[in-house]
Formats: structure tokens, sequence, C-alpha cells
């Protein structure tokens, strides 16, 4: 069997950070994902990022991703793509099927003296009739086509959420030369921060408070073709008599995200759930590790946000690990740490970061007073 | 019908790959050798990857990063191969899948 | 906030969130607008700027200030803020006109002697105007910082111009 002292699943910022901070101090580390290229979601994030100008705010996503992947390679970072984990065990023995589904997959068996888990999150579906239809998708998955992949998902596009998803993916599918041709939102104000929602309105697109998407019109070719949308009351139901249809080819998808929770809970690991963060998340303290020994989590995994905290918390996750691994000392970890919480904290004030940091401080207590020191997987 | 992005004040998009040809369902489409087969198909226009198995309801992309499974199609021979996350490769066959295509 | 119901600010609630800049100002030359009234997690302006015109100091969701006095109307704020909130206005170019620039990630960019449809912060032609400089340099990142020459009268309401 395999042996590495670091194992890292997820090559998002999260994961990425980690295994850089693990690898810069001289831990074997092998970090692992089951996409095509490493980066997570960075590289369809072409905008120019908020945070502090100390730490690589006002840098393009992408541009962040490309000095992570030489970081990594710097830090002597192994990584694997198309490698899907599937199983955690006991004494941390991971097995992991490696290689496209189109071809052989190979399994492979690894272990490792410490685990970050680092899988991000997944986006919500809202279910509405025809909700199933070709042309309906995530809002990150016409992000990813015409960012990545630079294909448009379709020409005329209505989204559904104005948080900062919604906001931005739509300013980033007309930059791309699709139509927008409105934002529906089921509260009655904008989610997400007004700057984004400014660049939508002054390119002349109109977004519709207290409404909601009931329907998706499927054409002859069995794809959407239009979509029904109506008004909704205090209570978030459709108003009889309110409906409008609006002709479109794709309807993307901005509800918000969950934690990808699948390896967390393989693992064993104890976990709390936590509305504003997306859902279950697992439980962890100031270090980063969960209730099981030696298993740490970063990133939209622990709760989702952004990319600049995913980074910073996977380099606790790193710094933590290599600690524990005796290859920092306790003082130099612990000093290390506190100046990343210093920058987090900072990330997490302010009327949309506040309550993100009362969240992170609450579930970091329930660990203290619900399991205390970590114990081993059974 | 085309929907590559060609002209973007971020982003160059000129394609790394070297242009190819792959078959879906008998028919010849061009497609960038290393992008995701699910990119080459929507470029041309193919949003339908499978039908479901017991009310045969057409399914297409969803996630598009490996999670959701929706754009699984049969590709030279072999079912449920997640599209959006498997690059082309010249004179790949796909074909939509039908159910649980056992494949070839 | 009006905004977070509709999306665009209007000019009144704008200063009263911001400081702005006063008549005085404005005839002394181009200077920044800054429209961003949250208090988000985002500084870059203040280090953008090689004259020390705007603060946003501890912490960092403090909402930027713009000193006038020091403002030279550069525009490389204008290039740098992350949520491209920030405009630079000249009032002073003619007796009848005022010049906006302003940050455009579109494609194609306009181009200079280019007439386009000018707009408000709500996307509704104001008037038309016409594009007397394209500024789009390695340093700014890909955002392109457009100059549109307006009637006078619109300079504290058109924002961008049409895409095309």
């Amino acid at each position: 069997m395999l042996q590495k002292d670091v194992l890292v699943i997820g090559a998002g910022p999260a994961g990425l950070a980690a295994s850089i901070e693990a690898g810069k101090y001289g831990a074997s580390t092998l970090l692992v994902d089951l996409n095509m290229q490493p980066g997570g979601q960075l590289f369809k994030q072409i905008h120019k990022f908020f945070g502090s100008s100390a730490h690589r705010s006002g840098t393009r996503g992408y541009d962040i991703g490309k000095q992570l992947l030489q970081e990594a390679q710097e830090a002597n970072v192994e990584i694997w793509m198309q490698s899907t984990v599937i199983g955690i065990f006991p004494e941390h023995k991971v097995a992991i099927e490696k290689g496209l589904d189109s071809g052989k997959k190979e399994m492979i068996t690894i272990q490792a003296k410490k685990i970050i888990i680092a899988t991000g999150a997944s986006e919500n579906a809202i279910r509405f009739n025809g909700w199933t239809t070709p042309g309906v998708m995530g809002a990150g998955a016409a992000q990813t086509m015409i960012n990545v992949n630079h294909v448009k998902p379709g020409q005329q596009i209505v989204m559904l959420g104005t948080g900062n998803v919604g906001l931005i993916v739509s300013y980033q599918l007309m930059q791309a030369g699709c139509d927008v041709v409105s934002l529906i939102e089921a509260a009655p104000k904008i989610g997400g921060y007004a700057v984004h929602a400014a660049k939508i309105r002054r390119a002349g697109v109109p977004i519709r408070l207290r409404h909601t998407i009931i329907e998706a019109k499927k054409g002859e070719n069995g794809c959407v073709c239009g979509c029904v949308i109506a008004e909704v009351n205090e209570h978030f139901q459709p108003i009889p008599g309110t409906e409008e249809t609006i002709a479109c080819d794709t309807i993307a998808l901005a509800a918000g995200l969950k934690p990808t929770m699948d390896l967390v809970k393989l693992a064993g690991c104890k976990l709390t759930f936590n509305g504003p963060f997306g859902g279950y998340i697992p439980l962890h303290n100031d270090r980063m590790e969960t209730s099981c020994l030696g298993i740490f989590v970063a990133g939209d995994t622990t709760g989702v946000e952004e990319a600049n905290t995913a980074l910073e918390e996977g380099k606790i996750a790193g710094i933590s690990v290599a600690e524990d691994l005796g290859l920092i000392s306790p003082d130099t970890a612990s000093n290390q740490r506190k100046e990343i919480w210093e920058r987090l904290h900072s990330l997490r004030l302010g009327p949309f970061g506040e309550r993100r940091m009362q969240e992170k401080e609450a579930v970091m207590k329930e660990y203290e007073t619900c399991i205390g020191a970590p114990i081993p997987i059974q | 019908m085309c929907l590559r992005v060609k002209n973007h004040v971020i982003l160059d998009c000129e394609h790394t790959g070297k242009e190819v040809e792959i078959l879906v369902d008998g028919k010849v489409i061009k497609a960038f050798e290393g992008e995701p087969v699910l990119a080459a198909l929507l470029n041309a226009g193919i949003k339908i990857n499978r039908y479901t198995v017991k009310r045969k309801e057409p399914r297409g992309l969803f996630c598009g990063i490996g999670q959701c499974t929706d754009c699984a199609m049969v590709v030279d021979g072999k079912a449920n191969v997640r599209t959006c996350i498997t690059p082309v490769q010249a004179g790949m066959v796909i074909q939509t899948q039908d159910g649980l295509s056992k494949g070839e | 906030m009006a905004l977070i119901n509709t999306g665009y600010l209007e000019y009144d609630e704008l200063k009263n969130i911001q400081t702005l800049p006063d008549d005085e100002r404005f005839s002394k030359g181009p200077v920044a607008i800054i429209e961003c009234v949250q208090e988000i997690p985002c500084n870059p302006c203040e280090a953008a700027c090689h004259f020390g015109a705007i603060q946003v100091g501890e912490p960092i969701t403090n909402l930027p200030t713009l000193i006038g006095e020091k403002c030279i109307g550069c525009g490389m704020c204008v290039a740098r803020c992350p949520g491209l909130a920030i405009v630079v206005v000249d009032k002073t170019c003619s007796d009848t006109t005022a010049t906006v620039s302003f940050p455009f990630e579109y494609y194609p960019i306009p181009t200079v002697g280019e007439e386009r449809k000018a707009l408000n912060r709500k996307g509704e032609i104001v008037c038309s105007g016409k594009i007397v400089k394209v500024v789009n340099p390695a340093s700014y990142d890909h955002t392109p910082v457009v100059t549109v020459e307006i009637p006078k009268e619109f300079a504290d309401e058109v924002r961008t111009v049409e895409r095309v």
C-alpha cells in the first residue's frame, strides 16, 4: 500500500492551499481530485476578487489558480486528477478510483498519516415543473461552460436567484455574448452585493423581485424554450393569475450551495446542522481538525463561503498537519494560525460577513463542548 | 449553430487542442482535443445526452463538474460516461444513452 | 436602502452614503466618484491610488472615502475596483460637455471617435455620447477604462454606454 504523510482530497482553493503548506514544510503530500484539471472552481472565476489588497484581492480568480498551481509544484505536491475517493477506512486507509469514465479505471489504496477533506460544495436545485428539461442547469454549470470551456450553454438566459453567484454569472454570461433576459428572485430584496447588481442594471437587465419560476417550457426539440414566472406572496407561494411566460433557451439556477459532505460522513466525522452555512457541516476546532483524529477539513465543506476564506482555512489545515507531523514547532504553528484567523476575521466583517463569523465561532464552540479532543476513527 | 465564445475582453478563447472529428449518433461533428465531450456537443447544438429509464425523459448538462450524472452517454461502447469530465479524443464514438444502457 | 430593492442607486441616495466631490472640486478638473455603498471586505482601491486620495483603513469593511483635493482623476482606481463601482467625471472639458470615464468589460470595446448611446445606472438611454478615450494597459488587467463625452447636464447620470 502506498504510504503518504498527507492526503488532501479536493484540488480547489482550500485543498491547494492546504497542500502547499503541508508540502512546503516537507510532508509527502498527495492531492487528489475527480475533475480533469486542478483548481476547483477558481478557473471559472474570471472576475477580480474582493478582500484585502495584501492578500491577492483585485486579482482575477483564474490568476490566483495559476499562482496556486505554481506554488504547489514548488512545494513538491503530487497531484492526481480524475481520481475519486470512494472509501475511507480505519487507520487512514483510503480507496481511490483513478481513471476516466471512458477508459480503464484503476483501484489504488493508500495510507496517509493525515487526511484533509476539501471537497467543496455543490449547487442547490430548485424544483418546478419541467426542471429536469435540458437547458435547465446550475448557474455554476453555465459559468463553467463559458469561462472554462468557452462554449455558451444557450443564447437567451433566465437566471433564478440574485445572490452573488446569480449576479456574477449573469454578468459573465453577458461578457461571453449571451443575452440575459431577466433575473428572478423570490425574496423582496436582492441577495448579493449591490455593486454586482449595479452592473446588471447598468446593462439594462431587469431584476424581478418577489417572483419565482413555476414552469420550464419544453420545445419540440425536447429542450427549454421558455419559462413561466409568477409573483409570490410573503410565504413564497405563487399568486394565481400573475403568471407570465418569458422566452429563453436556458434557465440557470443560482439558489445557493450546500457543502459536499459524502467523504466527511464516510469518515464518521461528527456533524452539525447550520442553515447559514448551507446545511450539514463537520464540527471542527480552530486547527480545522474534525472529531476524527488526524482528519481535517477546509473550505466550503465546512460551510459555504468564498474562495478567499477557503484559501485561508486551507492554510490553517496545512499548518496544523505539518505541526502534528513534527515538521514545525507548536509555537510557529500557533503564531501562523493566529495571523490567519485575524485575516479570516476581517473577511467576515460587515453586514454580509458578521453572521458567518458568529456561526463559525458557534461551530468551534460546539466542537469544544461536545467533543473536546479528536478521537481515532472507529 | 455555433455557441463557441470567440471574442472576450478578459479571456483568451483560443483552444490549445487540435481540431478533430468525433462521431455522435452516426453524425460527424468537429471538436477540440482535450475539451469535455459535453462542450463539443453543446457547440454542435446537441443538448440531450440521455433518456431516463422509466419515463424516457431527456436529460442534459446540469452540474458541469462530474457530480450529477445527467450528461452520461455511451462513449466508445462504454455506458454511463460523464461527458462533462471526459476529454475529447479524435475519432471518439458517442451515442445518446437510453436508460441504463449496458453499452456494447 | 432603495438600492437592494432595485439594483441601482439614485444620485440622492448615493450622496447620503458617500462623500462626493462638491461643485468647487468639480470646477477644478476630473475627479473620482466612488459608488461603493455597502460595507464589504474589500480595499484594493486604497492601494491603487498613488496619490493617497482613497482611504479605507481598518477594518477593510470600511466604506472607501475620497479626499477630493488629492485626487487627480487619473482613473487607476476605476480599473482596479473589483466591483466596477468607481467612475471619473470631468465637468471642465468644455462649456457644454462633460466626460465620464468608466470600466467596460464587454466585447467589442468602444473605439475612439465612435458614437454610442450613453446609459444611466438603470441601463436607460440618457443621450448620445462620443467616445474620446479608451485606456487598456496591462496594469488594468483586462478592465478597459472608456471615456465618453456627453452634454454637461447628464454628468451625474451617465455611467456607461450601450453594449453592441
